[in-house]
């Protein structure tokens, strides 16, 4: 699977990653060498094997419902990098 | 060149817990921005979710009232995608294998009939914090506090062919919801969000490309905006153009629906299942336990109503659509008031007294107790039914019990038939052109010479004797 | 001081030999002449204070066995109050509001802790060269890599400025580094240690561990960092034995599989020596040597390298400017602020490996690549459960060649190529180490042990054995 210019800059986007005019194609070159290895994966006959997503067989625990969190309001916002009035501030977003 | 509309309806319903779905912190309503919204909330670096055993539960309690299957070991998914009420570009949703699978629910629509519709899903996930446009000029204000809360999202078969049906179907859900009591329903506040997938298509054809609508937070709005999505899609396709399959937000200020910017277009969620966490393991202990405590549900309690108390489907379908209804017509019936009458007068009296003054059944000052006793003396012919109703309005003002307004105003129905005769009689005596026009054949006059007595009695007389006697000294 | 391990540290204090503020100061002098970069912040100060209140304790006898013990910190676990910047531009300016359960369990023995040490961007690297705050050398030739992505601590352990010193393991990054620094490393169990407040790389495959001298020390500190947390739902609820009991059983009788896919083409001769000898040494102990299969061991790398970046182009979509972190000048618009925050913030390797992963799990390529890595996974999962059927441990070499040249690794394939080892351990979940056996060319070789599913007991029981008839963990670069 070789990925094309166009195509490699919709990943980026998709990723929100800014690929320059200027690096596209070594970003292309690079990503195209690396699927090569991927690719690999195609030849493996995996025949009735299941996905593995964890590595243990554990179910998920539940956590009973009860409020345990303070409000820790104003030093979240001090490290944040722009706020105003309470709130993480954005430049404007049109819906 | 009939057209048919599809229908499937998006529900997004925020489940009532204490704390938010993968964190500890508060999910109630209307706190000040950002002080409900933990280092989980917030997708700090290194931060992980632990699953809420409630919404858990009350997600079952769901799948179980529309007899759907439950998934024993359903699967966590991150939905990937970038916007600033989104604290960690993925919302942790559900996808290939949700908690609660196939399953349908019985409407009614307003010709009275009964239809099924189908539930595909309802999968589990967090909500995404809320923007706020209007705080800045130049900025976009984020607040974190809703991010996390525990929403149902409730995916029904496209099984609606009106814009009457989905509200139908909605306001069951609605109702559903609430019953069950995991959401509060409260539509105002987003507690219960409907999106509406709508196509349309010639008769026999295949599926028409259909458009999401979203923003809709009202049943009136629903059915308003399903309307003009179809009236807008069949205009364009007797013009010979195609419908692009597209999110649309309804304005209800214009009335009119608008495409979305391209935030929703060509969007990848590439899902996957989260890492994070697990496969939700549902043990048949744990089904038995949720279903043993499952309220009676509408559907039953309406059948119920029918067979058990005779009443009309209707008058069943109307109390048993809100929980707080059928309960307090329920004390009624327990209090030994017939069901008919209490019926009559909880969908009549007491509803249009709620609605006036914007109550719900829960705050009005009238108990089910009460209202029973009230009943109880009509049924015992100690008032006329007429009576009842001013006795009904100075019990909602505050004036004292059945027994004492009766007892102060003076209420009591005459019933002692020889008083009544003999009222009877004086109007009898005191109106000699109409008795001498019925007895010519006009016998719509009986109305007035019942009229006269009331008035005579101060619509104290019981109006059953009334009729009986004067049919006897007319004829 | 430096030259004790932990064990004889903490005799030391016990004995009133020296104090734990005398020990720090010591560590921090050398820190303070050490050039190798290891560390990205120094906590002078607040390592002060905590061994002066650590000195408190011992004198009240209020102490634990770790008490006043310093130690270097990965900067990808988070600590309050101090940076934490997972080696990325884009963290450069955070400070944490929380503790990770891990810094917490540590400062709960009173433990000191003298800085957060140099690491691979986000986990990501084989040799510490993928650092926004530069490169670390490897203390044994400083013109060489210490391996990454736990490159800091390796090298300050190595180095003795600091006696032990935490780490993280995806695909090797505390074996590789600890294998080409000629110290210990552990990767335990997936799931023994919380990844609550360790900064995400590959969910499914991170796990922290401790890097250190000896197996004797690295037992001391793993009944520290073991443990069940609610925090963490892929925390396992196993209780946590004395890891420390258990190291003197005698390793006669013991069944060591070596697998014949790790002993082919690629593998540096002078490596092979050193762990063939190593192996020699065992039996000399009356273990039994026998080969096995794990016939996947190929696919471990296209597989590794496409769950690995799917998880981590969705773990790092947080990093938006929005609420913490590095966001860019004057976003014109929300694209942009996107955009140029995460292109600026992000350094090459992560945003290949970004690249990567959003590709692998766009639409249309799901089931042909992560849906196959992790039927692969069981694949691999099923040829050690096989294996172990057989024997108890699995030996073999930690990276095909010792450390190289620092810059001379351009090409990210090669780099990937060279995890071939270590990444099948991650994929499968079992606990790894790698102890030092010796050197080729000057540079140290790490011999590796991988165990069964919650056999760190047994691993460090044998990696300590072998260390009580060997002497190559006494070895310092300081001695050239």
């Amino acid at each position: 699977m070789s990925l094309d210019n166009k195509k490699v800059k919709e990943i980026a986007y998709l990723a929100r990653l800014n690929i320059e005019d200027s690096e596209i194609e070594q970003s292309t070159a690079e990503l195209n060498n690396i699927l090569k290895l991927m690719d690999k994966l195609g030849e493996i006959d995996t025949g009735e094997a299941q996905p593995m997503a964890h590595p243990l067989k554990m179910s998920q625990r539940l956590r009973e419902d009860n409020v345990t969190e303070e409000d820790l309001s104003e030093e979240f916002q001090a490290i944040a990098p722009k706020t105003g009035k309470g709130h993480f501030l954005v430049p404007t977003v049109i819906e | 060149m009939t057209w048919e509309t599809v229908i499937g309806l998006e529900i997004h319903s925020q489940l009532k817990t204490k704390s938010k779905i993968f964190s500890g912190a508060s999910t109630s309503f209307g706190s000040k921005a950002n002080t409900q919204a933990c280092a989980v909330d917030l997708g700090f670096p290194g931060v992980l979710p632990v699953l809420n055993q409630e919404a858990v539960k009350m997600a079952l309690r769901f799948g179980l009232s529309v007899n759907a299957t439950i998934n024993k070991n359903s699967i966590f998914a991150r939905k990937n995608y970038f916007y600033p009420d989104l604290p960690k570009g993925y919302q942790i949703s559900q996808f290939e294998i949700p908690i609660v699978g196939n399953g349908a629910i019985d409407i009614t629509l307003d010709s009275g009939e009964n239809k099924m519709v189908g539930i595909t899903r309802a999968h589990l996930e967090e909500d995404a914090g809320k923007s706020i446009h209007d705080l800045y000029d130049d900025y976009t204000a984020i607040d974190l506090n809703r991010a996390g809360t525990p929403l149902l999202e409730i995916v029904s078969e496209p099984d609606m062919s009106s814009a009457q049906e989905a509200v139908a179907y909605a306001k069951k859900i609605h109702a559903l919801v609430q019953y069950i009591d995991i959401c509060d329903g409260n539509m105002q506040e987003g507690s219960f969000r409907c999106d509406a997938n709508v196509s349309v298509r010639k008769k026999g054809a295949k599926l028409g490309t259909r458009a999401e609508l979203k923003n809709i937070n009202s049943f009136k709005f629903l059915e308003k905006a399903i309307n003009l999505e179809v009236d807008r899609q069949i205009d364009i396709l007797e013009e010979g153009g195609s419908v692009i399959q597209e999110t649309r937000l309804y304005d209800s200020i214009k009335n009119e629906t608008r495409s979305m910017r391209s935030k929703e277009e060509a969007n990848d969620y590439r899902y996957f299942p989260d890492p994070d966490l697990l496969p939700v393991a549902i043990s048949d202990e744990l089904l038995i336990e949720i279903k043993k405590e499952l309220p009676e549900l509408p559907t039953e309690k309406k059948l119920r109503f029918v067979e058990k108390l005779e009443l009309s489907s209707y008058d069943a379908e109307v109390l048993t659509s809100q929980k707080e209804v059928a309960d307090y017509f329920e004390i009624m019936i327990n209090q030994g008031a017939d069901a008919k009458l209490s019926a009559n007068w909880v969908m009549g009296e007491l509803s249009a007294a709620l609605n006036k003054n914007q109550l719900e059944i829960s705050d009005s000052p009238i108990s089910a107790n009460e209202l029973s006793k009230l009943l109880s003396r009509i049924t015992d012919n100690t008032i006329s039914g007429k009576i009842a109703k001013d006795v009904f309005k100075l019990m909602w003002d505050g004036n004292g019990s059945v027994d004492e307004i009766i007892e102060k105003q003076g209420l009591k129905q005459v019933t002692d038939s020889s008083a009544i005769e003999s009222i009877i009689d004086d109007v009898i005596a005191n109106n000699p052109d109409q008795v001498q026009q019925y007895k010519d054949g006009n016998s719509k006059l009986l109305g007035f010479f019942v009229g006269q007595v009331m008035k005579a009695s101060q619509g104290k007389a019981n109006p059953k004797q009334v009729n009986e006697i004067l049919n006897e000294k007319l004829s | 001081m430096h030259n004790l391990t932990i064990a004889e540290q903490i005799k030391g204090l016990r004995n009133k030999d020296f104090s734990s503020l005398e020990l720090t100061q010591h560590y921090l002098n050398r820190i303070n002449d050490s050039e190798l970069n290891a560390f990205i912040s120094v906590t002078s100060n607040q390592a002060l204070s905590q061994a002066k209140e650590a000195d408190k304790k011992i004198a009240n006898g209020k102490s634990s066995s770790l008490t006043g013990i310093p130690y270097a910190h990965k900067d990808i676990f988070c600590t309050k109050g101090v940076k934490t910047t997972a080696g990325s531009k884009m963290l450069d300016s955070f400070i944490s509001p929380y503790d990770a359960t891990l810094t917490n369990k540590l400062n709960a023995e009173n433990m000191v802790m003298l800085g957060k040490t140099n690491m691979d961007e986000f986990a990501m690297g084989s040799s510490n060269e993928n650092s926004y705050f530069g490169p670390v050398q490897n203390p044994w030739d400083t013109e060489k890599v210490p391996g990454g992505s736990s490159g800091g601590s390796a090298a300050a352990v190595a180095a003795r400025i600091s006696p032990f010193a935490t780490g993280t393991d995806t695909g090797g990054s505390i074996r590789q580094p600890a294998s080409l620094c000629g110290i210990t490393g552990l990767k335990p169990t997936y799931g023994r240690i919380s990844r609550y407040g360790m900064i995400a790389y590959a969910s499914s495959l991170d796990q922290a561990g401790p890097l250190t001298r000896t197996a004797e020390d690295a037992a001391i500190v793993l009944n520290a960092m073991a443990g069940f947390d609610t925090n963490d739902s892929t925390s396992a609820n196993k209780s946590v034995p004395d890891y420390t009991q258990c190291l003197k059983n005698s390793v006669n009788g013991l069944k060591i599989g070596l697998p014949k896919e790790y002993f082919s083409d690629g593998l540096d001769k002078g490596v092979e020596k050193v762990v063939m000898q190593s192996i020699k040494e065992y039996e000399s102990m009356g273990a039994k040597v026998q080969e096995v299969s794990l016939p996947n061991t190929i696919h471990a790398i296209p597989a590794y390298y496409i769950v690995a970046p799917c998880e981590c182009s969705s773990n790092l979509s947080r990093f938006d400017g929005v609420k913490y972190g590095y966001r860019c000048e004057d976003p014109r618009d929300l694209n942009d602020l996107y955009l140029r925050s995460r292109s600026e913030g992000f350094g090459d390797e992560v945003k290949r490996r970004i690249m990567i992963g959003t590709y692998a799990l766009s639409a249309g390529y799901y089931d042909a690549y992560y849906l196959k890595a992790q039927k692969v996974r069981q694949l691999i999962s099923e040829d050690f459960k096989k294996a172990f059927k057989d024997v108890d441990v699995i030996m073999s070499p930690v990276s095909p060649s010792a450390a190289f040249d620092l810059g001379s690794v351009k090409d990210p394939v090669s780099m990937y190529l060279a995890d071939i080892y270590t990444l099948s351990v991650n994929l499968a979940g079992l606990p790894g180490m790698s102890i030092p056996a010796g050197f080729s060319d000057n540079l140290p070789v790490g011999l590796q042990l991988i165990g069964n599913h919650w056999s760190e007991e047994l691993l460090l029981n044998t990696a300590h054995q072998f260390q009580m008839r060997t002497d190559w963990h006494n070895y310092s670069p300081a001695d050239r």
